[in-house]
C-alpha cells in the first residue's frame, strides 16, 4: 500500500525517486541545555564531500537535493531537459537559492520538502511562496514528518502530493484535508477570503 | 459584540470534530506524547501538575451572559465548581478531566465559544482595552478590527506551527489600557491628518525571559492593510526566528538581532507582494463586522442622579467603592464598573461558579447583557446608569465581587504559579495571599493609593511582573522558592521594565518587603504623586537601602 497522497487521492504509481545525501557526521549541537531540534534558516547542513558522494540512479525519474543541483548542474542538466529530474529542499534551506538555479520554476515537473519534524511551520511558507510569489504550478510534494493533521494546512499553502510518514496509515489521512469546509482567510487553495467568497 | 454567523458555527463545530479524533487518537496510543502536545496546545490543554488545564478563548475580553451563564455550569460539572481568569482575558479550567474535554468544548461551541489557539506556537488570542466602546479617551473602538483579526488568524495555515507563541494586542485610547509595547505585534489605532483610520505598528515586545519594549516598525498604515502587513511580519519571522533554541524563538530576539531598521527593510520587501492582496480588508467587511460594535440602545440621562449622589454622601462603603471600581463612561448617567476578582486573601483572578451565574445575571439585568475580562483579571460591566450602581453594589457585596481595591497595592496582578502550572518555580498565589493580608485595612490601602503589583512564577512572566510598579518574580534557587523584587516597571503609553533592586527573599518575607517599600514612599512622595511617580523622581537607591538595611539588622539581631 503506498502512502502518497496526490490530489486527494492515494497513489500507487508513483515514478519519481527521491535522492538522497549520503549520510554525513550527525552533530549533536545543543543550546541552552537542549539538543537543537530544528536548524537554522541558510545553515549550512552537507559538505562537499556528501554532494560528491551523492548516487544518482542512471536512468528514472528524480528529485535531488537541491544542494546537489546546484553543485552538479551540468551534469544533471540533461535529465532536467527531459523532463525527468525535480528537486527537493529542506525547510531550513533558502528558497531563493532554488529559484535563483533554474531559469523557470515551471521546467521542474515536480519540488519537493522535506520537513524534518512536523512542526516546523517553515514549510508552509515555503509552499505559500512557491505557489504565489514563484508561480509555481507543478506538483508540490510534502515529505519526511508528514502527519495528517498537518495536512489541511499544507493543502492550504499549496502542497497537492503528500508522502505521509511510513508508519501512518495515508488512507486515514486523507480524510482530514476536508476538515473545514468553509476556511476564514484567503490563502493560496482558496485564494479569497470568506467575505469575498461568501454573502455574509 | 459579534455573533456568529453559520460560518463561524461550521468552523467551531468542525474543530470540535477535529479535535474529539484527536484525543482519541491519543488514548488510543495512535498519537505519540510529541505529536499530540501541539495539538492539544492549540486547543489550549495543557497537562499540568494535578491535571489538565484547559484554557478558553474569550477574544478581546468580551462575553455575553449567556456565555458566562455556560462557563458557570462547566465549571460546576466538569471542574470543581471554580475558574480563573488569567492575564490574557481568558478563562482557565484547573480541573478538567482529558477525556472530558471534547465535551466541554462541543459545549463551549452551542454559546459561540472555543479554546482554538489558546497556546501553543501560533498566533493567540487578541486582547485590547477592557473599556473598548465605552472609554471617555478612546479615539476609535478596536474591536471591529480585533474581530475582523481573530478570524483571520484563527486556523492561518501559513502561520500553524510559528518559532514561539505569538500575541497581538490592539488600542484605540489615548491612555494605553492593552500593553501595546509589550506584544509581539501592537496596534495602536489613531485618526491621521486626512482623518482616517490608521495604525502605528509596534514590533518586538514581549515579557518572559528577555523582557524587551517594542519597537515602531511603521508609525502609519491604513487599516485596509493590517492582515497583509501582519502577513509580512509573521512571514519574515515565520522563516528567520530562533528555531533552534526555544529561549530565544520569539519575535523580539529577531526583531533585536537584525535591528528594527533591517527587519523593517525585510517586511516591507515582503509586503510589497502581499499587498492589495485578496486579505486587504474592504470597506463592505469592516462595515458588517462593525455593526455589532455599535453603541448600546442607551437612554438619554442627566449627567446626574440625585439617588446615587445622596448614596455617596451617606454610605461611606459605597463611596469607597464608586472611588475604586467605578469607571467615566462615554455616555452621561453612565458608568463602567469593575468587579474585583481580587478579594483579600483569595487567589486572584479566580472565580466561582456561582460567582459567574451573578456576574452573568448583573450584566443581563444591568448593563445590556455584556461583560468584559480585563487583563489585570477583572470582570467589567461596562455599560451601567448612575441609578443603579447602588442596586450592582449590593449584590456585588453580597457576592464577594465588591472588593474596593481596583488599581491599589491588593488589586495583585497573579499567574496561577507553582501550585498549578508545571512551568513555575515557585508558589505565587499564597504570596499574593500574604501580601493581601498585610495591606487588609482599606483606609490604610487607599492612603497608599495606585499601585500595581505584579507576580509571576516563574521567567515566562504571565503576571506581567516586569511592568509592575513592583514586580515579584518566584525563582528557583537550589531547588528552594526564591522571590526577585523589581520596582519601577509600568504600563501605558509611557511603558518601562521595572529594575531589580538586589538579592532574592524567601516567601515569608515578602509582606514585609513590600512594607518597606510602601514606607520609603509614605516618607519620600509630595502630595500628587503615586508610587510609581516617587520611584521614577528619586530612584530605586533610597527603597533598595531602607529593604536591605532592615533585612541586615535583622540578621544582627
Amino acid at each position: 500500500m503506498s502512502n502518497l497522497i496526490r490530489n486527494n487521492a492515494i497513489v500507487n504509481d508513483d515514478e519519481w525517486i527521491t535522492v538522497t545525501l549520503p549520510a554525513g557526521e550527525e552533530v549533536v549541537r545543543k543550546q541552552a541545555g537542549k539538543v537543537v531540534m530544528f536548524k537554522l534558516t541558510g545553515e549550512q547542513s552537507c559538505t562537499p564531500e556528501q554532494i560528491a558522494a551523492t548516487v544518482i540512479p542512471a536512468s528514472g525519474k528524480i528529485i535531488v537535493p537541491l544542494s546537489v543541483w546546484l553543485v552538479r548542474k551540468d551534469e544533471l542538466a540533461p535529465r532536467l531537459a527531459k523532463g525527468e529530474l525535480g528537486i527537493w529542499l529542506a525547510t531550513h534551506e533558502v528558497l531563493e537559492n532554488l529559484i535563483d538555479a533554474v531559469d523557470d520554476i515551471n521546467q521542474l515537473p515536480i519540488i519537493a520538502v522535506f520537513v524534518e519534524r512536523f512542526a516546523d511551520g517553515r514549510i508552509f511558507s515555503i509552499g505559500t511562496l512557491l505557489r504565489t510569489r514563484y508561480g509555481y504550478k507543478n506538483e508540490l510534494r510534502a515529505f519526511g514528518d508528514v502527519l495528517r493533521d498537518q495536512l489541511f494546512f499544507l493543502k492550504r499553502c499549496g502542497y497537492d502530493s503528500y508522502l505521509i510518514r511510513a508508519d501512518r496509515s495515508a488512507e486515514e489521512a486523507l480524510a482530514s484535508l476536508q476538515d473545514f469546509s468553509q476556511p476564514y482567510q484567503g490563502a493560496v487553495d482558496e485564494t479569497q477570503p470568506v467575505w469575498r467568497r461568501v454573502q455574509r | 459584540m459579534y455573533k456568529y454567523d453559520e460560518i463561524d458555527q461550521a468552523i467551531v463545530d468542525q474543530r470540535v470534530a477535529q479535535y474529539r479524533d484527536q484525543v482519541r487518537r491519543f488514548i488510543a496510543g495512535e498519537l505519540s506524547d510529541e505529536e499530540f502536545r501541539p495539538l492539544r496546545l492549540q486547543n489550549g490543554l495543557y497537562i499540568q501538575r494535578h491535571a489538565p488545564m484547559l484554557r478558553i478563548a474569550v477574544p478581546y475580553g468580551t462575553l455575553s451572559s449567556r456565555q458566562m451563564h455556560k462557563l458557570g455550569d462547566i465549571a460546576q460539572h466538569y471542574d470543581r465548581g471554580y475558574g480563573h481568569f488569567s492575564t490574557r482575558q481568558n478563562l482557565q479550567l484547573n480541573w478538567p478531566k482529558l477525556e472530558d474535554t471534547p465535551d466541554i468544548l462541543a459545549e463551549l461551541a452551542t454559546v459561540q465559544m472555543h479554546a482554538i489557539q489558546t497556546s501553543g506556537n501560533c498566533i493567540r488570542n487578541i486582547t485590547t482595552d477592557q473599556f473598548a466602546g465605552v472609554a471617555p479617551d478612546e479615539v476609535i473602538d478596536p474591536r471591529a478590527v480585533a474581530e475582523i483579526i481573530r478570524q483571520w488568524s484563527t486556523f492561518h495555515p501559513e502561520f500553524a506551527l510559528l518559532p514561539r507563541k505569538f500575541k497581538i494586542a490592539v488600542s484605540g485610547t489615548k491612555q494605553d489600557r492593552a500593553i501595546v509595547q509589550a506584544h509581539d505585534i501592537g496596534l495602536e489605532f489613531y485618526y491621521d491628518d486626512q482623518q482616517k483610520m490608521a495604525i502605528k505598528v509596534w514590533v518586538g515586545g514581549g515579557l518572559g525571559r528577555t523582557p524587551i519594549l517594542g519597537s515602531v516598525v511603521r508609525e502609519h498604515l491604513e487599516w485596509q492593510h493590517i492582515l497583509t502587513y501582519c502577513e509580512a511580519v509573521i512571514r519574515v519571522y515565520n522563516l528567520h526566528g530562533r528555531r533552534d533554541n526555544s529561549f530565544k524563538a520569539r519575535i523580539k530576539i529577531l526583531v533585536k538581532a537584525l535591528g528594527i531598521d533591517e527587519f523593517r527593510r525585510q517586511v516591507d520587501e515582503e509586503w510589497q507582494h502581499l499587498k492589495d492582496g485578496p486579505n486587504t480588508i474592504t470597506e463592505a467587511e469592516l462595515a458588517r463586522v462593525s455593526q455589532y460594535f455599535t453603541a448600546m440602545p442607551y437612554e438619554n440621562l442627566p449627567a446626574h442622579d440625585a439617588g446615587f449622589d445622596s448614596a455617596i454622601a451617606s454610605n461611606p462603603a459605597f463611596a469607597a467603592w464608586v472611588k475604586r471600581c467605578v469607571h467615566a463612561h462615554k455616555q452621561p448617567g453612565y458608568r463602567a464598573v469593575s468587579l474585583s476578582l481580587k478579594p483579600h486573601g483569595k487567589a486572584p483572578g479566580d472565580i466561582t461558579s456561582e460567582q459567574m451565574h451573578v456576574v452573568a445575571d448583573l450584566a443581563e439585568k444591568y448593563s445590556f447583557g455584556e461583560l468584559r475580562a480585563s487583563h489585570e483579571q477583572n470582570l467589567i460591566l461596562t455599560d451601567v446608569k448612575l441609578s443603579d450602581l447602588y442596586s450592582v453594589w449590593e449584590i456585588a457585596r453580597a457576592n464577594g465581587l465588591a472588593t474596593p481595591n481596583i488599581g491599589l497595592l491588593t488589586d495583585i496582578i497573579c499567574c496561577p504559579g507553582g501550585d498549578f502550572c508545571s512551568l513555575a518555580n515557585a508558589k505565587s498565589i499564597p504570596i499574593a495571599e500574604a501580601i493581601q493580608m498585610q495591606f487588609d485595612n482599606l483606609d490604610y490601602l487607599h492612603d497608599i493609593g495606585e499601585l500595581e503589583l505584579n507576580i509571576s512564577g516563574c521567567m515566562n512572566a504571565c503576571g506581567h511582573h516586569h511592568v509592575g510598579h513592583i514586580g515579584i518574580l518566584g525563582v528557583d534557587k537550589d531547588g528552594s522558592e526564591w522571590y526577585q523584587v523589581t520596582i519601577g516597571g509600568k504600563q501605558g503609553n509611557d511603558a518601562s521594565l521595572g529594575t531589580v533592586i538586589g538579592r532574592a527573599f524567601a516567601a515569608e518575607e515578602m509582606p514585609g518587603v513590600v512594607q518597606r517599600l510602601i514606607e520609603v514612599y509614605l516618607r519620600e512622595r509630595t502630595d500628587e504623586e503615586r508610587f510609581i511617580d516617587t520611584v521614577r523622581r528619586i530612584g530605586i537607591t533610597p527603597f533598595k537601602e531602607h529593604v536591605y538595611a532592615k533585612q541586615e539588622e535583622a540578621a544582627h539581631v
